[in-house]
């Protein structure tokens, strides 16, 4: 691993990005009109926003995240530009890291722009802290990267790719919490959803928004989340080969 | 799937990979660079085991699509690749220049022709000068005057002391090479240079040398030229050894 083959990668894909405004200011915009859009649904219950509009805040990132990073990868297989770095000195973890670094500083920006707006403009009261709704936010937007980053490996077209958000996304959305407690499915799904990373995500959001003060359970969520982009990123890794037949 | 395959690649020689479409030229370019999956056989470049992380920046490789960025420019592409290589400052421009792009550094890959791609792709390979190119089929949908541009800039190489394998599916470069492999459904037909293959087929075109030796070794063994009974080989052998 290198930190200059690490960086070198971010800058890269970061100047892939500058030459597609468009993708760049889709990847800015769409999560913040969500919002904005889902205040105004809500808006003769503004309780009902304030109620979800944290984890949505989460949510939102994330799904935009990791469909740009698993079409961005995708890409990098299947032009050939990935057998080329593979036989450079490049390591595994200097291109995952490179990627999940520029896409971090993407999910920062989107985080901080999606952040401002619902604090502010729109109005979400919640009872936690602010600056860690940002950091939940955050952490969110990095787990879309990670796990776009490492589903990609299983997609052999953009095609699939895209399958890949109602495939593994859409079922975490239904069983996260938002549409039904989680403890009150069923003793299987409840399992499952205790499984999936975006119930940590939602279960964070949500005592943020009822509970106010730093509870250890908030940041336990969060450490939950973290370590899921971690173990994403590690078997990103893992199943990136570089021979293959 | 290659079989039975044992060549030597001698170091600063250009030599040169032929046979047609389908014949296993790619497999065997990408098991010496190794990002070919080896079922058995034993390929050594340099030296070293191929695909060994010494060899990493020793190594240069084109692939026959382009693989560079396209939504990046010339430059931008070549830079990334230098610092991945940890290639000095200097060499994008260096390299951009050996290729003749010098005038569309700042281009976008994907406003340029198939050919100007082609030679990005090939400048990215030449970048930290390695010692040993492998490039699949380089000079394939070139004009005349680009194929012979690059076949000059090849023997430069060479002549400072880099080997190069380059494959082609166009007899018509055989000539250009020092050394040739012909390749037939993953055997290797011949390997040596081209006036002693003409000499050895008793014709006059390396052309109808192929077919000639191709005739000889379905004559010796009619199981070799039966594509099913190539199909059904379990295991293959196969000994490589690039610029030894």
């Amino acid at each position: 691993m290198s930190l200059r083959r690490t960086l070198a990668t971010a800058r890269r894909v970061l100047a892939q990005l500058r030459h597609d405004p468009r993708t760049l200011a889709l990847l800015l915009v769409v999560p913040c009109a969500l919002l904005i859009l889902l205040k105004y649904v809500f808006d003769g219950e503004p309780l009902v926003f304030d109620q979800i509009g944290a984890p949505l805040l989460g949510i939102f990132p994330m799904i935009v995240m990791f469909l740009v990073t698993s079409v961005a990868t995708l890409r990098e297989r299947t032009t050939g530009t990935l057998e080329r770095l593979l036989t450079m000195p490049l390591a595994k973890a200097d291109l995952l890291l490179g990627y999940a670094l520029a896409f971090g500083l993407v999910a920062l920006v989107q985080a901080a722009a999606a952040f401002g707006l619902t604090i502010g403009l729109l109005g979400l009261h919640i009872a936690g802290p602010s600056w860690l709704l940002f950091v939940v936010a955050l952490a969110d937007g990095l787990l879309g990267t990670a796990l776009g980053l490492f589903l990609s490996a299983f997609a052999a077209t953009e095609f699939q790719a895209v399958q890949f958000l109602p495939a593994f996304l859409l079922p975490q959305l239904l069983l996260c919490g938002l549409f039904a407690p989680r403890a009150s499915m069923g003793a299987v799904l409840h399992g499952v959803s205790d499984v999936l990373p975006m119930s940590y995500a939602v279960d964070a959001m949500a005592r943020l928004t009822s509970h106010s003060g730093v509870p250890g359970a908030t940041l336990l969520d969060l450490s939950v989340v973290v370590g899921c982009v971690l173990l994403a990123l590690g078997l990103g890794a893992a199943t990136l080969r570089r021979r293959t037949a | 799937m290659l079989h039975d395959l044992d060549v030597d690649v001698p170091r600063g020689s250009v030599t040169g990979l032929l046979g047609p479409s389908g014949c296993g030229k790619t497999t065997l370019l990408r098991s010496v660079v190794g990002v070919q999956k080896i079922a058995a056989g034993t390929v050594t470049v340099l030296g070293e085991p191929a695909g060994s992380s010494p060899l990493r920046a020793r190594v240069g490789y084109v692939t026959q699509a382009p693989s560079v960025y396209t939504d990046l420019s010339v430059a931008e592409n070549l830079r990334y690749f230098a610092d991945i290589l940890g290639a000095p400052r200097t060499d994008p421009a260096r390299v951009t220049e050996l290729v003749g792009l010098t005038g569309q550094a700042e281009a976008t890959v994907s406003r340029l022709s198939g050919g100007q791609r082609a030679r990005v792709s090939l400048a990215a390979a030449l970048l930290g000068a390695p010692e040993l190119l492998v490039l699949d089929e380089p000079t394939v949908g070139l004009d005349p005057v680009l194929r012979q541009d690059l076949w000059r800039l090849f023997h430069q190489l060479a002549d400072a002391g880099t080997t190069l394998l380059v494959s082609s599916h166009v007899m018509d470069e055989a000539i250009r090479c020092t050394r040739l492999l012909l390749m037939r459904e993953g055997r290797l037909l011949a390997n040596d240079t081209p006036t002693a293959l003409l000499a050895a087929t008793g014709t006059t075109d390396i052309e109808a040398a192929f077919l000639n030796l191709v005739t000889d070794a379905a004559a010796a063994d009619p199981s070799a030229a039966d594509p099913s009974a190539t199909d059904a080989a379990a295991s293959d052998t196969a000994r490589t050894e690039a610029a030894r």
